[in-house]
């Protein structure tokens, strides 16, 4: 039972966490058209960012907040020297550019990081187990994780549906000569939207850190769990990036834990050890092939253009 | 005979160069060239094999260097239990790469654009995690393969020459192939689908059907090369399937220049050497790799075989 809870909660910690890189690349895509495989670099910027400013002030807190700026600030700038002349050309040449841009990052994180991963440390106060329910306790950070990108991912909701701001950037998404003509300036909305996406991605790196190492190269496995889930989810949608993004991470998160045990009732003790690891890694890509296999456009497809 | 143009001519001093070399680098005493080009010459066909599909089928496939890691698997794995012969290990790892190709292309080709880029990517990573879960064959670290595949005698693969002149056969019967297979009835079909798939479709022709038997010949391509290569390192291992090393494939495939047939070759060749010359020249080289390759996205359209072209307009 105990175990039960817990492996819910952390795969609902993840999949919140892969809701923060999934709704930057698909809101990238969704509205700019641009397929951006640096997105996972702005996660591995966002986790050094954190580690180097949370070593330089001393506090959690005020080095995350740095590094959300930071993260900010460089997908702004990203986006105004190189991304920018990508918008309208083929999907191959954004690939490929961006392709470029995942190895200069990694090279530039060894030079001025070293090859050695970082650690984050946690302060105290996030590290101490908090009771959920009676006699069940769950690590606060975890919480923590839960609660801001909840509260992440209904203001992005909200700002997407409810603001002014949002109402351009989905008239832009489909029809950008309009939005221009209408006298706004699409270019600098553009950019707002890349950084939003870049501020997101360095969030759900600065978050992850302290669980994991921050390492070079971090962010290219999430990165392909990011595409899955905007894939299971249908490219465009927000709300098919979240409730995907949940899925995955329930569907990882348990996987990995039970499916041994489970496979240990069938199989033998050997073969099943050996098989699960392998298993609960494809799980996930076994449910994308049967969801493509129903539903070719996702699950939750944004409005067709 | 159509006139002289600068890319022919290139071309043909490239292919040349290829040929030549193990003849340079005997005179030369230089070992290491030909074990580069041994390298160049076996990726320049997973190059090709991928530009089969992308640049004449419009199927961006992202997850090619599963095929790689299939074919060099084959190889590894019969190696290891015991077989040795390349007559068996050679169509075992064609026979892989083809069984995997037509399921995953089979559900891939349900989609197109940026949602097949992506499936096949995962795709791919998919095969990365079965590979590195194969505690008998290694797992994460790999696998090494003790003893070359063996021709009986028909071709020593122990011998850096004429293991040399056998990857440069392979390419060259590839090339023709493609040749072939894009001037054929076949071949326009599959183009005519990159083009306009509603309009063949509305003719009468299986758009599926073509495009998936297309992929299929693409990834058993792509395994001969991966057979190859497993004999060339003696080693196979996970990291010949991970994500980045399909997005290399394409780098060449689009720097040569994309639906030219010697272009790949052309990609493989200039992407290789240059990785090997900034290697030298600094630790960091990808910190110049990267921007190069943005650079050439924004600037070299149409690749090297495009930048080539331009000289005879001119």
């Amino acid at each position: 039972m105990l175990l039960v809870v817990e492996q819910f909660l952390n795969g609902l910690q993840f999949g919140l966490l892969l809701f923060l890189l999934a709704a930057g690349l698909t809101l990238v895509f969704g509205i700019m058209d641009l397929v951006n495989l640096a997105h996972g670099s702005l996660y591995m910027m966002g986790a050094y960012f954190a580690a180097t400013f949370a070593a330089w002030t001393g506090s959690f807190l005020l080095g995350a907040l740095l590094a959300l700026g930071a993260t900010l600030l460089l997908g702004i700038v990203l986006e105004m020297s190189a991304l920018r002349h990508l918008y309208g050309r083929d999907h191959l040449d954004h690939v490929l550019a961006t392709f470029g841009l995942i190895l200069f990052f990694n090279e530039a994180v060894r030079l001025i990081w070293g090859p050695a991963g970082l650690a984050l440390p946690l302060p105290a106060w996030l590290t101490v187990p908090v009771p959920i329910l009676p006699g069940i306790h769950y690590p606060a950070y975890r919480l923590a994780i839960i609660a801001v990108a909840l509260l992440v991912a209904l203001l992005l909701y909200l700002g997407v549906m409810r603001t002014r701001i949002g109402m351009l950037i989905r008239a832009g998404a489909s029809n950008r000569e309009m939005i221009g003509a209408l006298g706004i300036n699409i270019k600098l909305l553009y950019t707002l939207v890349f950084g939003l996406g870049a501020a997101l991605a360095g969030l759900a790196g600065l978050m992850q850190a302290p669980i994991l190492t921050v390492q070079i190269g971090m962010g290219e496995n999430i990165l392909i769990l990011a595409f899955v889930i905007i894939v299971i989810g249908g490219i465009g949608s927000i709300r098919g990036a979240f409730l995907a993004a949940i899925f995955v991470g329930m569907i990882d998160t348990l996987g990995r834990a039970f499916l041994p045990n489970l496979l240990r009732q069938v199989l033998s003790g050997a073969a099943a050890s050996t098989a699960a690891p392998a298993l609960s890694s494809m799980l996930i890509y076994l449910v994308m092939a049967i969801v493509l296999v129903v539903r070719p456009e996702g699950l939750f497809p944004a409005n067709r253009r | 005979m159509k006139a002289f143009t600068v890319s022919k001519a290139v071309t043909a001093l490239m292919l040349a160069g290829l040929v030549l070399l193990p003849l340079y680098s005997q005179a030369s005493g230089n070992v290491f060239i030909l074990t580069l080009f041994t390298r160049i010459v076996i990726l320049a066909l997973a190059a090709a094999s991928l530009n089969l599909i992308m640049g004449y089928g419009g199927m961006m496939s992202f997850g090619h260097a599963a095929y790689l890691g299939i074919g060099g698997y084959a190889v590894g794995m019969l190696a290891q239990e015991g077989v040795g012969s390349g007559f068996i290990q050679f169509p075992v790892a064609l026979a892989a790469s083809a069984l995997y190709a037509l399921v995953i292309g089979a559900l891939s080709l349900r989609t197109r654009g940026v949602y097949f880029i992506m499936i096949t990517l995962a795709f791919a990573q998919m095969a990365y995690y079965v590979a590195s879960g194969l505690a008998r064959y290694g797992g994460d670290d790999g696998l090494t393969v003790y003893k070359r595949s063996d021709f009986s005698g028909l071709v020593n693969l122990g011998n850096r020459t004429q293991f040399y002149y056998l990857c440069l056969a392979c390419l060259f019967g590839v090339i023709f192939l493609i040749w072939r297979i894009a001037n054929s009835r076949f071949g326009l079909v599959v183009q005519g689908l990159r083009s306009n798939e509603q309009r063949m479709q509305a003719i009468g022709f299986p758009a599926k059907r073509y495009q998936l038997v297309c992929f299929v010949i693409s990834g058993m391509m792509c395994g001969l090369a991966g057979a190859l290569l497993a004999n060339n390192t003696d080693f196979i291992s996970p990291a010949v399937m991970y994500w980045t090393r399909s997005g290399d494939l394409m780098v060449m495939v689009i720097l040569g220049g994309m639906g030219t047939l010697f272009g790949p070759v052309m990609g493989a060749v200039v992407y290789l050497l240059l990785e090997e010359f900034l290697s030298q020249l600094t630790e960091y080289w990808a910190l110049i790799m990267g921007p190069m390759l943005l650079l050439i996205v924004l600037f070299g359209r149409g690749g090297i075989m495009g930048l080539l072209g331009r000289f005879n307009r001119g």
